[in-house]
């Protein structure tokens, strides 16, 4: 958990907005451009793929175009092997120490393969990258990844693009509880209610990408995570009224006299 | 020499230097970065770093994900 309660600090970056995009799903770039606006986003996501013809540099003139950073992730990398190269590839195409590391384990879950995640956390630490590492919702692993010197860490609600929420509050809070660096919630979010849960649980922001891109109407429903994460942060701060067995009356007892 | 580009087959000439081959793809010099077989070519090197018969040479650009 940071202590600065403003600005969102990662690394040496200060970071103005909490939600953290990603550009993955969207039919078009004139539909995501819209999203991103509406999401009021100072910091999105891209993916690292073989150059094509038809691959232009549609997303990264975007990104530019509207004064957001770019955070290159390591998607599609199986191996500590394999993330560590495609960070690199990124650093040096988009002049960026900042690397979103995923290291997922198989297609069907997508979830986090812990220990090809830490080894490539430590490689690219020590070669002097900002790592950003989207993980397990493991309070352990948050621990370690922490030690080896990433700059924030991302555990996950639920699976990558299932909507399903946040399925294991409590790690959340253990994870952020015991955290000295920022914690993302990365993945899982489906609609606005799961954001502002992730933000009042403690997280310091929200990176998201499907919730919005394939919503019905992306972007409103960006504007609905903007929100949803400036609730949440407002309420986590204000400090929630303690849970209760038994009801207690808001109004004066009328036996009183 | 042939050298294999983004998984394809091509054709360069004897001496051809990593920048003979994005070159030859057609890929604009800003915002792509390159390996070759597994290494990083940083873009300072790409004139002067010369590629050998069968290398493998990637080269990856930022495209929407995540």
């Amino acid at each position: 958990m940071t202590i600065d309660t403003g600005i969102l600090v990662i690394g040496d970056r200060k970071i103005t907005s909490r939600l953290i995009m990603g550009t993955g799903g969207a039919a078009n770039l004139e539909i995501l451009e819209r999203a991103l606006v509406a999401s009021g986003t100072s910091l999105t996501t891209v993916a690292m793929r073989r150059i094509d013809a038809a691959t232009g540099m549609g997303v990264l003139d975007l990104l530019r175009r509207l004064d957001i950073e770019v955070l290159p992730n390591t998607a599609g990398c199986r191996t500590a092997a394999e993330a560590v190269l495609t960070a690199r590839l990124a650093r040096e195409a988009l002049e960026t120490d900042l690397v979103k590391l995923e290291v997922v384990a198989d297609e069907r879950t997508l979830l986090p393969d812990p220990i090809e995640l830490l080894d490539a956390a430590e490689q690219l630490v020590d070669d002097g990258f900002t790592v950003l590492p989207y993980t397990n919702d493991d309070p352990v692993l948050a621990r370690k990844l922490e030690q080896a010197g990433c700059a924030a860490v991302m555990p996950l609600g639920s699976p990558i693009g299932t909507g399903l929420g946040i399925r294991n509050p409590h790690n959340i809070e253990m994870i952020v509880a015991a955290a000295s660096v920022p914690v993302v919630l990365d993945a899982g979010i489906g609609t606005a209610s799961e954001a502002a849960q992730a933000m009042e649980l403690g997280c310091d922001a929200v990176l998201l990408a499907t919730a919005v891109t394939r919503a019905g109407d992306p972007e409103r429903m960006a504007h609905a995570m903007r929100l949803a994460v400036e609730a949440g942060r407002a309420a986590r701060e204000a400090g929630r009224i303690p849970r209760r067995y038994w009801a207690q009356a808001s109004s004066p007892d009328p036996d009183a006299s | 020499m042939h050298v294999w580009i983004n998984g394809e087959q091509r054709e360069l000439e004897a001496g051809a230097s990593v920048l003979d081959a994005l070159a030859a793809l057609g890929a604009p010099s800003s915002g792509v970065a390159v390996a070759v077989d597994g290494e990083v070519v940083p873009r300072a090197g790409w004139s002067g770093t010369g590629l050998v018969d069968g290398a493998r040479i990637e080269v990856l650009t930022a495209v929407q994900g995540g």
